[in-house]
């Protein structure tokens, strides 16, 4: 589904990424860990397109598409999704304004007409209970006043709205409490089937224990240094990133 | 030959007809504004209140005025259905600056909405008494000087008016047209009403209007006077706007470009009596090398009162954009509540904008704040809105529109402010002008 070949990108002139190589098939679940700084989030911002970002070396198909050729708007409809790790906040703008041109222009790529009043206003009710996001907040500006944890929710419903294929979770997990973490984990795993794909940035396990990943990855100074199963999760919880760093320093 | 000398020449060749065509109480007051005129000129850019709009500039066009009140051969009503969906009005035409034939005239006792001609017939001692009583500057003088006739609105004691009075103005003109209208608002003790004037065009030709409000709230009265221009490039505007308060009274005014040539609002709010009330707020939308241009004073003459104001503007194109809001608080007026603030939003790049709030307070216990911002789109929530599919022309609108639609929340008729969120949004989706015609009829 998702292929990054020798991608090598850099924000403000400083080389962030330094050569990632990356395979995703439909139905898994990737984890991407590593320390601050170490380039997860910039993956996943150049994954989507992010104009802050320059792509300097290397490519990344979706479906045998070239996807650094596409605007950011034709990645999320050709099925990819980021949950923000910050989600931002517009002011004046309804949810339901938002999430209503979101589901429009989707259609559109499609060659579909627009969604009726009536079936939107159906579909952001089921979609609402499925993550068990408040119906008012719907009715609220995008993001303003939310409650961290009510923007983390609010990212996972507008991610059922669309029903990506690719979900990139960018630190959904951060600053939930441990009733959100499952609920917004909860939500995530209704939405999988077996022909959606994730990659999950985390730094802890409990994230793990929900959402139960196929391979992990550990990214140091803008490469993916360990590619293993779930296990490497466990250990880097216990014993933390060291080891590994001084295992790639003698290399 | 000076911008303000043709006019004066124009008065004194003119005067028997200029005269003929109006009343002997409004006629009484152009003697004074000649004088005026004379000695003081017009204002120049080195006043402070026009810095950045050249009067003389827009008064220069050798202007066409119809001062022998020739009938228009056409019936507003019948081209332009101005109407707000799910709310009651009574709609008053005025044609270039003739109050239309077709109108129905009120005058119930309890409510008077007709030509000022007419109403120094029936209540002579009503117009003098209010009739041009607010100082103004030289743009409002010259329309004092040169108007012949206007509407009268006049709500007695204690009544309440159910329906929206709406004033529907038209520039009209086979050439190149000067208008000069004149509005008078009296809300005796306790009254209420909602006024929507509205600016319309039903020219090709370059036209200009200059425009004088004056209202009088008396004790308790109520006034909501919403002011909605959608007119062509080709009109101007130079509109002075006084408003006077006394105690308990309360003002909801709002001002709203959408589409013109230059346009200039001068507006004045005196708030004379303690308890009085006032909220207002502005927006404009402006796009190519247009020039908008607000000026407000309020002073607060009286303790305990309130002013609100906030004006925001979205500018495009090479358009300019000038704000000015001064808010003067007296030593008497203690314990006044004054907030002010002016967004804007430059959206391109060689759109500007002049800001300039204003507090000057001789009382010592009040509580004021004011401020300005000047800005761009947010990158950052763009992006957010084209990660979920959202292209950055529809992120743009729907940006836009939200911080236009913040100034819109202030009205509190829900049918008006839905009529008037829908303009802007069509507004912003269809650009400037695109529908020709009047666009409250929803056509």
């Amino acid at each position: 589904m998702l292929e990054i070949h020798d991608l090598h990108a850099s924000v403000e002139g400083k080389e962030i990424l330094k050569g990632i190589n990356l395979c995703v098939k439909e139905g898994e679940v990737h984890v991407l860990m590593g320390p601050n700084g170490s380039g997860k989030s910039t993956l996943s911002n150049v994954i989507v397109g992010n104009p802050q970002y320059t792509v300097t070396a290397g490519t990344i198909t979706f479906n045998g598409k070239d996807l650094l050729a596409m605007p950011p708007e034709d990645r999320s409809h050709e099925g990819i999704f980021m949950s923000y790790q910050q989600p931002v906040e517009i002011p004046g703008v309804s949810m339901n304004n938002f999430m209503r041109a979101a589901v429009n222009a989707k259609r559109k790529y499609q060659g579909l007409p627009p969604i009726s009043g009536g079936d939107f206003l159906k579909l952001v009710k089921e979609k609402r209970e499925m993550v068990g996001l408040d119906a008012g907040l719907t009715r609220r500006s995008v993001n303003e006043g939310f409650s961290g944890g009510e923007k983390k929710r609010n990212e996972i419903f507008q991610m059922a709205m669309l029903e990506p294929q690719l979900a990139i979770l960018d630190e959904t997990d951060s600053g939930l409490d441990v009733d959100a973490l499952r609920i917004v984990a909860e939500g995530f795993n209704r939405l999988r089937t077996p022909h959606t794909a994730a990659i999950c940035i985390t730094h802890y396990q409990r994230m793990l224990d929900y959402i139960r990943p196929d391979i992990v990855h550990v990214m140091l100074d803008g490469r993916i240094v360990r590619t293993s199963g779930p296990d490497l999760a466990y250990r880097i919880e216990s014993e933390g990133f060291d080891w590994l760093k001084e295992e790639n320093s003698q290399i | 030959m000076s911008s303000l000398q043709q006019y004066i020449d124009l008065y004194r060749q003119q005067q028997p007809l200029l005269t003929k065509g109006s009343h002997p109480l409004i006629n009484a007051h152009r003697a004074a504004a000649l004088q005026f005129l004379e000695a003081c000129g017009l204002p120049t850019r080195k006043d402070e209140r026009y810095k950045y709009t050249d009067v003389a500039a827009v008064l220069e066009p050798d202007f066409g005025l119809n001062l022998s009140r020739l009938s228009l051969q056409f019936d507003p009503r019948q081209t332009y259905r101005c109407r707000v969906p799910g709310l009651g009005s009574s709609v008053h035409y005025v044609v270039g600056d003739s109050v239309a034939e077709s109108n129905v005239l009120i005058d119930d006792g309890s409510l008077f909405v007709g030509p000022m001609v007419e109403f120094a017939q029936r209540y002579p001692d009503i117009l003098r008494a209010y009739y041009n009583k607010v100082e103004g500057d030289s743009l409002a003088v010259l329309n004092t000087l040169l108007v012949q006739d206007g509407l009268v609105i006049r709500v007695a004691e204690g009544h309440k008016v159910a329906d929206l009075l709406q004033i529907v103005n038209l520039s009209v003109g086979s050439v190149p047209m000067l208008a000069n209208r004149r509005q008078l608002i009296i809300m005796e003790r306790g009254a209420e009403a909602s006024i929507l004037n509205c600016n319309h065009s039903a020219t090709r030709c370059d036209n200009l209007a200059t425009e004088v409000v004056e209202a009088f709230l008396t004790e308790g009265s109520h006034l909501q006077y919403y002011s909605v221009e959608e007119t062509t490039a080709n009109c101007n505007l130079l509109n002075t706007t006084n408003f006077v308060q006394q105690k308990d009274s309360h003002l909801d005014y709002a001002s709203i470009t959408l589409n013109s040539g230059l346009s200039r609002r001068t507006v004045n709010i005196a708030l004379e009596g303690s308890h009085a009330q006032t909220a207002v707020s502005g927006l404009v939308l402006a796009n190519d090398n247009r020039h908008i241009d607000n000026n407000l004073l309020v002073v607060h003459n009286a303790p305990l009162c309130s002013s609100d104001i906030l004006y925001k503007y979205v500018l495009d194109g090479s358009s300019t954009g000038a704000f000015a809001g001064k808010v003067l608080v007296n030593a008497q007026a203690q314990k006044t509540d004054s907030q002010e603030t002016n967004a804007n939003l430059c959206v391109s790049p060689s759109a500007r904008m002049f800001t300039q709030p204003m507090l000057e307070i001789y009382a010592d216990d009040v509580k004021c704040n004011h401020g300005s911002t000047v800005g761009q789109l947010d990158d950052t929530a763009l992006f957010y809105m084209a990660q979920r599919g959202i292209t950055p022309e529809e992120g743009r609108l729907l940006l836009q529109q939200a911080f236009a639609w913040d100034v819109l929340q202030r009205i509190d008729l829900l049918p008006l402010r839905q009529r008037l969120m829908h303009m802007v949004e069509e507004r912003f989706r269809r650009g400037a002008g695109a529908c020709g015609d009047c666009v409250m009829c929803g056509a």
